[in-house]
């Protein structure tokens, strides 16, 4: 599949990315590159294949419910950029 | 009448009643300061790897299998990835195309007739974490939010229904009923105000138009917090997309789905901003969490251990107890604990319609009036059990047993105190038999009465022996006296 | 001997028979890295105080007859992917460059039990995406064989500080042959484990499926110790194995007999370096003078591999990486800036009357977050989170990311298949010996096909290690690559020993240090 700079501008907005123009100009060149590369995998015959997300196949890992520790609100916040000693601070969420 | 039918769907968060997170051992209490409840795993840091808990899962199957739902064999975690400050990684591990149950059904009914009972399909339940909080001071004028991720990664079971629902009192009634079930099998407080109970609505009308039926665009309504305001929403929002129709004639699909958040204070819903990129949620397997799979005697023992569940309740007070459909849905209705007071008080009588009619009535208004919960009753069953005793042998003459109710709650005394405590003292047999002679004896005339057919001349001793001893209790006066002229 | 010229195994002797103090050797060690880290590069930061508080605490115990661990004083060195409570762990990136973990990785945690001695953080490509430690936001790690060549990556610097002596052991991370590839252009051994055997708990995830720990040192032995001491279940980890751990460094001594050996068809194609392939042809035989049977077997998939391999781990590193957005840790953009340059956009549109732009104009948290990402992540990170967005994305997830998914357990099904044949399999580690830096600046394709002979055990989930088997005329290291089924590492070390004792590449030195 081709990729065009406006599926770069898309997927930047998804990715939450903000990509300069020589950036999305590069980017569009070597991601069609990429993609045309692997576009390979399309002549693999995987009918009836099941897909294999994890490495190893196991299942049930469950841990009791069984309350621990939590972080001191200090450590919690320690490495936020900006808080106010109680809570994450970000540019209102409002009116997004 | 609009020649329109409502159709509606429901999307329900339930908080499962675990003590510690989803994926981390962080407490769920509620109400903790900002931001102390949180760990490396639920910040979503650097390194952070999540472990499922067990009671959750189990929880979550519970109320499946009491949603009469099927259990796939296999089930896994996907990530649904949005940016939102109060979700920290920035993606929510929840279940997509394999959810942990699908194809259930809640039936739901009015007891006074007001719509036919009705099956309502659930489509599926599944399993995912909740998000944080974002607090926005706008009275302080601040131009920052603030994030607290205390209740990030709480269990949620998210049910969504099929959209078999044709009115806004049937979907109240569905939801009455959901939360009825899953208090009844402990799942959950399903307290409200407190999040532990989210509705989100999806709603459109179909309309007999001159070309045939015609679906509006459908509308997915947020922000309703009571099952009252779930109704009036609703409500609005049929007739706001009637009157739109009516302007637009916009059909389904023609227009994208829309969001809509309820403005209570207004009475209306207002259409809420959303951008085209934010439906690709790019869901895929969480590569941390391995799949979980069920077996069938794993459900079937959860099958067992849930108890009686309210409808099959209902039903067996109706036809072992002979209750009204009414009366019964009125117990089982305020919840396990009441039907069980009501069922011990009538163990200790055997007369449930006696229990039935105390229950539904007395005790329920007061603890209306305390707005108490049963447990927290100053009559226990035994106490109440014992006045309907004293009232069906006579010791508490009938019109004065709700003084000697009132006592017992009051002052918190058992029946016989509170018979003393209102003047009632049960009145010896012996003695009433000799005050009854002695009645019969000065009142020749009443006897020559009852002999000549006129039985209601005994009303005239009653009503003395009440003057003399006031604790007499009247029908057995009646019984004696009619005795002793029979005998003489 | 020299200590710093003893391996990990016998430096452990000289501690307990107290031939020196562990105080003594970090002295030394710390000693070469001041002397030569300069010009290698291969450390972030070092320890020193801390590193030597700790031997001589541990000197301490030792001499009061006190327990210690099985590490007791000997330094290791730790690639900056680790959390360590309390310390900064950056992943080579702007984004991480003042995070400090509340908390340690399991694989920390297991370390300090061993008493060993953390010496100090190594070089990486950023989040562990790259092969040759190039893009690590900080600085360049080189070759200690050639400087002007790279030490391989993406735990570059670990190899990096093992080959020049500045650490008898290190711990790095592989996710499509982070270990392995380093080990071999650096001359030592490395090794990736099965996945699930070593926690990945508190190790900075890049592609969750593929990451996983392992052990670097100067001999296959020290390796084996080293990854004893970091394997085994923790409940902190959902894929980590509940299965016990053999005692690898008790039987890597025990040659295998009747062992067969596995070399891959397709490893042979156009592309490979003569040198290396002669190296290679030169194992099997000495394979067969120890009494091993050669068998030659194909990995029929083996050339979608790669393919296979940037689809998952992009796609898992795209969500992975969603979380650094300048909120709850890490880089954030500067806001008076970005408020200013959204009011000169919002100015220019309105001029424009352009509403269609106004209207797809970021909100500021939006706008705070794609600058804050745009300014903290370097090229290749972004270059693998837009490439991992766009194959989960809606309308490519089909023919990219599920397909990958569906080959990738084809090619597990081959090595199945080839296992049944034979014990090990061996092959090259890279086509051929390690790049100038620099060299592959231009081209991110041809950077992606260098990793063909290691992503498959990733995929596969098995275990291979890289020991080294050769040098090229230009006295470069070779690499010999071993591959086992998952859950067979004793059987890897085992072979590998046999193959390490009938020869001494190990032995050499790079001539930076001798």
């Amino acid at each position: 599949m081709s990729i065009s700079r406006q599926d770069i501008e898309k997927v930047a907005l998804l990715a939450r990315l903000q990509l300069n123009e020589s950036e999305l100009q590069m980017m569009t060149g070597q991601l069609a590159q990429i993609v045309a590369y692997v576009d390979l995998l399309a002549e693999v015959d995987t009918e009836g294949v099941e897909p294999m997300a994890h490495a190893v196949e196991v299942a049930n890992v469950f841990e009791d419910d069984v309350v621990r520790p939590s972080l001191p609100r200090e450590a919690a916040l320690a490495n936020a950029p900006h808080h106010d000693e109680r809570g994450y601070l970000v540019p209102a969420v409002l009116g997004e | 009448m609009p020649e329109y039918s409502t159709i509606i769907g429901l999307e329900v968060h339930v908080q499962l009643a675990t003590a510690s997170k989803l994926f981390c051992r962080c407490s769920t209490q509620f109400g903790a300061e900002p931001n102390t409840q949180t760990c490396p795993v639920c910040i979503g840091m650097p390194g952070s790897l999540p472990v499922m808990n067990r009671e959750a899962f189990r929880l979550a199957l519970k109320t499946a299998v009491a949603l009469n739902c099927e259990i796939p064999a296999f089930t896994k975690w996907d990530r649904k990835q949005y940016y939102y400050p109060d979700l920290p990684k920035n993606y929510q591990i929840s279940q997509y195309d394999l959810p942990m149950s699908q194809h259930g059904h809640l039936d739901i009914n009015d007891s006074k007739g007001l719509f036919e009972s009705k099956r309502v399909r659930i489509r599926r339940a599944h399993l995912e974490e909740d998000a944080g909080k974002s607090l926005h001071d706008e009275v302080a004028g601040k131009a920052d939010s603030l994030i607290d991720l205390n209740r990030t990664g709480t269990p949620l079971l998210e049910i969504v229904t099929e959209p078999d629902l044709r009115s806004p009192m049937e979907a109240k009634t569905f939801l009455t009923e959901l939360r009825l079930l899953l208090t009844y099998i402990g799942v959950s407080d399903c307290n409200m105000q407190e999040g532990s109970l989210r509705v989100d609505a999806n709603v459109n009308l179909h309309i007999s138009a001159p070309q045939g039926n015609v679906a509006t665009p459908i509308v997915e309504i947020k922000n309703m917090n009571s099952f009252r305001v779930v109704e009036r929403a609703l409500d609005y929002e049929a007739q706001r997309q009637w009157r739109e129709w009516q302007e637009t004639h916009q059909q389904l699909d023609e227009v994208p789905k829309q969001t809509r958040g309820w403005d209570d204070a207004a009475g209306v819903t207002r259409a809420q901003r959303s951008k085209e990129e934010s439906s690709d949620y790019r869901y895929f397997p969480d590569p941390d969490l391995v799949p979980v799979t069920v077996g069938h005697s794993e459900v079937e023992q959860l099958r067992e251990s849930l108890g009686e569940l309210p409808a099959a309740l209902r039903e067996r007070l109706v036809t072992d107890r002979g209750l009204s459909a009414y009366d019964a849905d009125v117990l089982v209705n305020q919840g396990r604990p009441v039907v069980d007071y009501f069922l011990d008080v009538t163990r200790r009588t055997g007369d449930a319609k006696a229990a039935a009619n105390w229950v539904t009535q007395d005790v329920l208004r007061l603890l209306k009036d305390q707005n108490a919960g049963i447990d927290q009753f100053p009559v226990a069953a035994a106490a109440l059990a014992d006045l309907i005793q004293k009232i069906k042998n006579g010791e508490v003459p009938s019109p004065r047993a709700r003084e000697v109710f009132q006592a017992m709650v009051e002052r918190r005394l058992d029946a016989s105190a509170a018979m003393n405590a209102v003047g009632i003292s049960a009145v010896d047999e012996t003695e009433l038999i000799a005050l009854c002679e002695q009645l019969l004896e000065a009142n020749p005339r009443t006897i020559a009465d009852v002999r000549s057919g006129k039985t209601q001349a005994i009303g005239a001793l009653i009503g003395k022996a009440k003057k003399i001893n006031p604790n007499v209790d009247p029908t057995r006066v009646r019984e004696i006296c009619l005795e002793l002229i029979a005998k003489r | 001997m020299p200590v710093l010229q003893q391996t990990a195994t016998e430096l452990l002797r000289s501690l307990e028979s107290r031939a020196v103090s562990s105080a003594e050797l970090t002295k030394a060690y710390l000693d070469r890295i001041q002397s030569l880290d300069g010009r290698v590069g291969a450390f972030l930061r070092v320890n020193s105080d801390q590193a030597l508080e700790r031997a001589v605490e541990i000197d301490a115990r030792r001499a009061q007859g006190k327990s210690i661990g099985r590490l007791a004083g000997l330094p290791v060195a730790v690639k900056d992917i680790f959390c360590a409570q309390g310390e900064v762990t950056t992943c080579a990136s702007r984004m991480l460059e003042n995070f400090r973990a509340p908390y340690d990785a399991t694989v920390i945690a297991r370390l300090r039990e061993a008493d060993a001695v953390l010496i100090g953080r190594t070089n990486m490509d950023e989040f562990a995406m790259g092969g040759a430690t190039e893009n690590s936001a900080f600085q360049f790690t080189r070759n200690p064989w050639d400087l002007e060549r790279t030490p391989g990556g993406s735990s570059g610097g670990s190899a990096a500080a093992v080959a020049a002596g500045m650490a008898p052991l290190a711990i790095g991370t592989d996710t499509g042959g982070s270990i392995r590839q380093p080990a071999g252009l650096c001359g030592v051994v490395g090794m990736k484990p099965t996945y699930g055997r070593v926690s990945r708990y508190g190790v900075v995830a890049y592609a969750s499926s593929l990451d996983q720990v392992g052990p670097f040192g100067q001999s296959v032995e020290d390796v084996a110790l080293l990854l004893e001491i970091l394997s085994g279940h923790d409940p902190l980890d959902s894929t980590c194995l509940e299965v016990s751990v053999p005692s690898y460094s008790k039987t890597v001594n025990e040659p295998l007999r009747g062992l067969r050996i596995g070399w891959v068809r397709e490893h042979f194609a156009a592309g490979l370096d003569s040198e290396v392939e002669a190296a290679i042809r030169a194992v099997l035989e000495v394979y067969k003078s120890l009494g091993a049977t050669i068998h030659q077997i194909s990995l029929p998939h083996s050339k979608y591999a790669v393919a296979t391999y940037y689809l998952i781990a992009a796609s898992e590193a795209s969500s992975n990486l969603a979380r650094y957005d300048g909120v709850h840790y890490g880089y954030r953009t500067d806001e008076t800036q970005m408020l200013t340059e959204l009011a000169a956009e919002r100015k220019q549109l309105e001029r424009a009357g352009d509403r269609g732009g106004l209207e797809r104009l970021d909100a500021p948290l939006v706008r705070m977050y794609r600058r804050s990402r745009a300014e903290g992540f370097g090229p290749e990170v972004k270059r693998r989170i837009i490439l991992g967005t766009y194959a989960l994305s809606a309308g490519y997830y089909d023919a990219y990311y599920l397909k990958a998914l569906k080959v990738r357990r084809l090619i597990r099904q081959d090595f199945d298949r080839a296992f049944e044949k034979v014990d090990l399999i061996a092959g090259p580690i890279t086509a051929a010996p390690a790049n100038r830096i620099g060299e592959m600046a231009d081209d991110v394709l041809a950077t992606y096909l260098l990793d063909l002979y290691t992503v498959s055990a990733n995929l596969a989930g098995i275990p291979g290690l890289c020991l080294p088997c050769g040098r090229s005329t230009s006295v470069l290291p070779i690499g010999l690559q071993l591959q086992a089924p998952a859950l067979q590492e004793e059987k890897l070390l085992r072979g590998a020993q046999m193959y390490e004792q009938a020869t001494d590449w190990h032995l050499a030195r790079p001539p930076l240090v001798a």
